[in-house]
């Protein structure tokens, strides 16, 4: 584990930050959560030989900022009833989940050296029967935004004030079971929900808009009755922005616009690495470039 | 099928022979098109693409718009082979299946990639042991499981002419060829009786055949003889061969990389309750799987040589 610097406002840099801390102090402290993040997955998939390094990496700073600077969550308490909910409905990104869970608290890191190995909790996508903090099994693309819709009708059911994130791959809203949520969402004003598109700009063969184009998408959600953000998805203080400006009735879709691989630059905006695994050597010089 | 102990035995992921044999076809046959959901890498269809680019529909991840679309394809004159991966082709799109696929009538074959427990790690969420329960539900839609590259070659071929819906489940687990004679691989709705015996019957798909002849072989060497059934049609079900077993050898294993409930082993006990009632273990998949690779999975659920011998000798009460 990291010996980093404490920072500036007290506790560890794996602690959730508290609420109080000013802009600069938040992306400095999510920054290094971050790439703490990024290096263990790194390191679960060059050891499993196996995983979805492209999307873990693209999806690691909306990780990042909502389990250490906006859920409400306990890792004490993981069912806590009134916790928010956060859906990773792109299962395959399992890596960066279980990595950030375990930081934050849900279950020892050495259990992260057992990813997809024989009986491990931590298969290659999750599963909430076996892991804590993990509220929907995903692995399906397609999944997450109807089981987010129906957590946020579960709130206003229930008069509770828990909040609902899903994490969604932009070529996975080539599924139309997400344009059907998003209607019923839109529909329903649930302004408690609030889905978060990973924009990278890849899917698993080629670029979305070469496959089946998804732009213009804020003004889809918008048409859809949702309010849609677009901000840089790697700047954590953007993020927070994005994930916690008041609500006006209607829920809210933030466009992470992201670079699939970000933070390794032979990674980064290539196809290839959707699964690709990276070799020892290249294991060895990912970790250098994410450098604490 | 006896080869040296030393020797490796070449093992085949069937994906390759089903590609090339596409891209045969559609050489000769412009009516073939290939539909996929973004899966063109996983489905093996590159050269495809390249020879065919504008036969090629990629629809991106849109499984249900995918058979939709090869029902339009189908309407329009055209053969569309639908590649993506089992689990979604058949999970997701199961109601297009049924309903713009078989309800239809339309000629279109659904290519299952990489199904049952190929995907290993990543989990039930990505194995496809239901595919042949729901499937077989469906009225008139052929259900086809090619045992090796021969068999998938053959299979692809039948089905491009056969103007019927159906289903070709595309191995990925790699396992070795159980075809002697490649000018028979595979008659549509017939079994192939790879070893005689009277003992019992072990009937296997996929690539549970190879385990079912290195079982038998175990089995010989204890004195028992069993007959082999490789079952590459599921449905149309070959009940002759199916009813034969039973009488002449009055116990049946099956064996499938699929649910007990529905598949193989269900079809073959409906035909032996009724025709001919003996004895039978069904072997398969028992539940959601817990992490391991395809092979690790395989072993867990006792798909193996040693679990087929096991439940051979449990029949035979020795
Ligand atoms: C229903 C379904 N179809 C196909 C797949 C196979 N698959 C896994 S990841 C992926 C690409 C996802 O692209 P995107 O949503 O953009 O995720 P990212 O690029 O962020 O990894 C595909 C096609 C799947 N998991 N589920």
């Amino acid at each position: 584990m990291p010996a980093s610097s404490a920072p500036a406002s007290g506790g560890t840099i794996l602690d959730p930050l508290p609420a109080a801390v000013d802009a600069a102090e938040r992306r400095d402290r999510l920054g290094k959560i971050a790439t703490e993040i990024r290096r263990s997955v790194v390191e679960m998939i060059g050891r499993a030989r196996l995983g979805h390094i492209g999307g873990d990496l693209s999806a690691t700073d909306t990780l990042a900022t909502l389990f250490f600077a906006v859920l409400k969550v306990d890792p004490g308490a993981p069912t806590d009833p009134n916790r928010d909910r956060l859906i990773l409905s792109k299962g395959h990104c399992s890596a960066a989940l279980y990595s950030t869970l375990s930081l934050r608290g849900f279950f020892p890191t050495g259990d992260l050296a057992t990813f997809m190995q024989p009986l491990s909790a931590l298969n290659g996508h999750p599963n909430r029967r076996k892991v804590p903090g993990v509220e929907a099994n995903t692995g399906p693309l397609g999944h997450g935004l109807p089981i987010g819709v129906g957590s946020a009708i579960a709130a206003k059911l229930s008069g509770a004030d828990w909040r609902t994130f899903v994490v969604l791959g932009d070529g996975e809203l080539q599924e139309g079971s997400n344009w059907e949520a998003a209607m019923c969402a839109g529909h329903r004003a649930l302004d408690s929900l609030t889905a978060i598109v990973d924009r990278n700009r890849l899917q698993q063969g080629a670029r979305t808009e070469d496959t089946n184009r998804l732009d213009p998408l804020a003004d889809k959600w918008r048409a859809f009755g949702w309010d849609a953000v677009e901000c840089d998805g790697h700047d954590h203080q953007a993020l927070f922005e994005a994930f916690t400006a008041p609500r006006s009735g209607k829920p809210v879709c933030v466009i992470a616009n992201s670079i699939k691989g970000k933070g390794v630059s032979f990674i980064e905006d290539r196809v290839e690495w959707h699964h690709k695994v990276p070799s020892p050597e290249q294991v060895e010089r990912a970790l250098k470039e994410l450098a604490r | 099928m006896t080869a040296p102990a030393t020797a490796k035995i070449e093992t085949f992921d069937c994906r390759q022979a089903f590609a090339e044999t596409l891209v045969e076809i559609a050489q000769s046959d412009p009516r073939i098109v290939a539909v996929c959901n973004d899966s063109v890498g996983s489905s093996n269809l590159s050269a495809f693409q390249k020879l065919f680019p504008e036969r090629l529909v990629n629809v991106g991840i849109a499984e249900q718009d995918m058979v939709g679309v090869s029902a339009g394809l189908a309407n329009g004159g055209f053969i569309p082979f639908v590649c993506g991966a089992a689990p979604f082709l058949t999970g997701r799109a199961l109601e297009q299946i049924k309903v713009d696929a078989a309800y239809n009538a339309l000629p279109i074959v659904l290519c299952g990639m990489s199904p049952g427990m190929a995907y290993g790690e990543l989990g039930p969420t990505h194995h496809s042991i239901e595919d042949l329960s729901w499937l077989r539900a469906i009225d008139g839609l052929a259900i086809v499981v090619p045992a090796d590259p021969a068999q998938t070659r053959a299979a692809v071929r039948w089905a491009a002419g056969s103007g019927v819906p159906s289903y070709l489940r595309i191995g990925r687990t790699k396992a070795p060829s159980v075809t002697a004679d490649d000018s028979n691989a595979f008659a549509f709705g017939q079994a192939n009786v790879l070893r005689q015996g009277s003992a019992l019957t072990i009937v296997a798909t996929g690539i549970l055949v190879s385990r079912a002849l290195e079982a038998a072989e175990v089995l010989a060497g204890r004195g028992i003889e069993a007959r082999v059934l490789n079952i590459s049609t599921i449905k149309p079900l070959d009940e002759a061969a199916i009813v034969a077993a039973a009488r002449e050898t009055g116990a049946i294993v099956t064996a499938e990389e699929a649910m007990t409930e529905g598949g193989l082993g269900a079809a073959v006990a409906a035909v032996v309750v009724r025709h001919a009632p003996a004895p039978m273990r069904i072997l398969g998949v028992k539940g959601f799987a817990p992490t391991g690779s395809a092979t690790f999975l395989l072993d867990h659920f006792g798909l193996n040589r040693d679990g087929i011998v096991a439940a051979a000798l449990e029949l035979k009460g020795s």
